[in-house]
């Protein structure tokens, strides 16, 4: 009696989680929506990076390279690219340095999870309003902010200043995320043994010294991981400059070219000057540079691996 | 002096050294609540006075007095709300006809459009999640390796060809213009989703790469023996999907449906494209920031464009008071979003 009752369920498990009998009901929604619009438009970016589509018309000849050759020499496309490379090194040096002191001190300090939301908070709150709540708190004449600062001698145009505008929306979005970054890396903090930090006391290390030598090795994973996020993202920012240099009668990118970051650039060949061909062969380019870029900075830091293993 | 009392010594500066270093690093954590908060309550604030008195009540002042709202008065969120009289926004803006948006309809379609797409994207997540997770089929892996892969396309990447699929221009198959026409009550205006919700939520609607990832890891840590036992009985795997794996993974779904709801919610690029020339059919987000392109740029009606400012993120700060801490929580799970 009990061989049969044995063998029978080894006999149907091949089939009981098998084939795509079983899987296709799960999978077709899902896969319904990446082909659609994930991987054909994926391919049909790059397809439309190779002519001279035009929005309005929507039609558009194969051009072969050209859009690419042009490229070399678009002065505003070299522009796009120095303003997004000046605005990613700002926004992550401020914001992973900002994120790594607040989470070292809610790990001494607090593990209180009303802190934790509220350090969230502003990652939540649309881009679009953070924008307007600066561009008036910052605004010139007005804005408490602006006054504040310059109590302490800082006199500036913020978003209205050629050479402010990109560190102005860098301090906005170092406001908006570095709670969040901190969370990310007060979640790793919590994997390193406290008795490693005992330890180090008991043999007299400093504070900065179990910083460099246990806190920032063994967070390494979570940091790789944490750069490559903030890298991404940054590349990717956009509503905050349309919203705040695009407002009150201002030119999105503006002043002049101060602001126009890679994608606004995009944007606006594509919807502005309706040159779709050129825009997809910029967003085939930011494509690329941003898998580059993941691939050797985990490489470089060594994501997969912990010290701890 | 002696090396013993050095040693005191010593001691003692240590102990007040870390407490000095604690209380730092509390006056730290004090000052970033401080700089969190703020500017919300500065912009309710600037919402709860009149453009005049912001613009006069400001000379002579210091930082200090101007804390606290003088005159507070709620015109200008009944303004936003669509509920003052034209006297009332004569006083309050100086013109009769003041550029404004419909906060009202704006809020409606931004629950609409970001309802549509957690529930959409969470249950259509979760079903591939347990494909994923629990069955076993040809290619598996690789088709999930392909999802993967869908997380690096930068959003404005796939901007134009999703465009053109809301147009009903789906490449070689094409749904423009009056190819719809025998469908019982289509009238062609040649657009086909654009300037509607449809259009705005779909791309979002079957699943994000991310959405599945994170279901997919949760369910893998799930014991299997419960569904073995659900198998052997013969139950179907949708079964086991909505009796076994559903209630122990709605805590997660939920999560998810949040995190899902308030990113639709703050979506701007998309709906700007394919709703930003129908003010019916903007959610909040798009409306915001069209009036704001709309506003003069000598003496804007900024206690009208706080009180909108506010009200567009309040929905959001309200899942926040709520789900606040099932959020943070959440980033310990996934580590990583």
């Amino acid at each position: 009696m009990a061989a049969p009752v044995a063998s029978a369920p080894r006999g149907k498990k091949l089939n009981l989680y098998g084939g795509w009998k079983a899987a296709w009901p799960f999978l077709l929604p899902s896969f319904i929506g990446f082909m659609l619009f994930f991987f054909i438009p994926t391919l049909r970016g790059i397809y439309l990076s190779f002519t001279d589509w035009n929005l309005l018309a929507n039609r558009g000849d194969f051009v072969g390279v050209e859009n690419y050759e042009r490229l070399v020499d678009d002065p505003l496309f070299w522009n796009a690219v120095r303003v997004s490379a000046w605005y990613v090194f700002l926004n992550i040096l401020s914001q992973t340095a900002f994120a790594i002191l607040i989470a070292v001190a809610m790990d001494r300090l607090t593990k209180s999870s009303i802190i934790r939301s509220i350090i969230m908070l502003p990652y939540l709150i649309p881009n679009v309003v953070v924008a307007l709540i600066f561009l008036w708190l910052l605004n010139s004449n007005l804005g408490i902010i602006a006054d504040l600062f310059s109590w302490f001698g800082i006199e500036s145009n913020y978003f209205a200043g050629p050479n402010a505008v990109i560190p102005t929306i860098a301090g906005v979005n170092t406001w908006r995320h570095m709670g969040y970054t901190a969370l990310l890396i007060f979640a790793g903090l919590q994997t390193i043994p406290k008795s490693l930090y005992e330890a180090g006391a008991l043999d007299g290390a400093s504070e900065w010294q179990m910083m460099k030598r246990i806190t920032i090795p063994l967070l390494r994973p979570v940091l790789a991981l944490v750069l490559v996020i903030t890298m991404i993202g940054s590349f990717q920012v956009f509503d905050t400059v349309q919203v705040a240099t695009g407002g009150f009668g201002g030119r999105p990118g503006g002043p002049g070219d101060a602001s126009r970051v890679i994608y606004v650039y995009i944007y606006e060949l594509a919807f502005v000057r309706n040159e779709a061909g050129r825009s997809s062969a910029i967003a085939v380019v930011l494509l690329l540079t941003l898998m580059v870029i993941t691939f050797f900075q985990l490489k470089l830091l060594r994501a997969n691996e912990s010290d701890l293993a | 002096m002696s090396s013993a009392l050095e040693g005191m010594a010593g001691g003692a500066t240590r102990s007040v050294k870390a407490r000095m270093g604690r209380g730092a690093a509390w006056a730290l954590l004090a000052l970033l609540v401080i700089v969190t908060i703020f500017p919300f309550y500065w912009t309710l604030r600037t919402g709860l006075v009149s453009n005049a008195s912001l613009f006069e009540g400001n000379q002579g002042k210091g930082v200090i007095e101007r804390v606290l709202p003088d005159d507070p008065t709620a015109v200008n969120f009944r303004r936003v709300l669509g509920q003052a009289t034209e006297a009332e926004i004569l006083e309050a803006t100086g013109r009769t006809n003041s550029a404004s948006f419909n906060y009202l309809t704006a809020l409606k379609n931004s629950v609409i459009i970001a309802g549509a797409i957690a529930v959409g994207q969470t249950v259509f997540s979760a079903l591939a999640a347990y494909a994923f997770s629990r069955l076993q089929f040809k290619g598996r892996d690789a088709l999930f390796f392909l999802y993967l892969t869908g997380m690096m396309i930068p959003p404005i990447f796939v901007l134009v060809p999703n465009l053109f699929l809301i147009l009903g221009d789906f490449w070689f198959f094409d749904f423009t213009g009056e190819s719809l026409n025998w469908i019982p009550g289509y009238e062609s205006d040649g657009l086909f989703l654009l300037g509607t919700l449809p259009g705005v939520i779909a791309p979002f609607f079957f699943m994000t790469p991310f959405a599945v990832f994170f279901l997919r890891q949760f369910f893998l840590g799930i014991n299997r023996s419960l569904e073995e036992a659900a198998l052997i009985d013969g139950a179907s795997h949708f079964r086991i999907f909505r009796s076994v794996i559903l209630p122990i993974a709605r805590p997660q779904m939920i999560t998810l449906g949040i995190l899902t709801y308030i990113t639709a919610w703050n979506e701007f690029l998309w709906p700007l494209v394919t709703v930003g020339r129908f003010p019916e059919k903007q959610p909040l987000t798009v409306a915001l920031g069209v009036f704001t392109t709309q506003q003069p740029g000598t003496q804007p009606d900024w206690s009208g464009l706080m009180s909108g400012t506010l009200l567009a993120a309040l929905p959001v700060i309200i899942i926040f008071m709520i789900f606040g801490k099932r959020l943070v929580d959440s980033i310990q799970f996934s580590g990583i979003k």
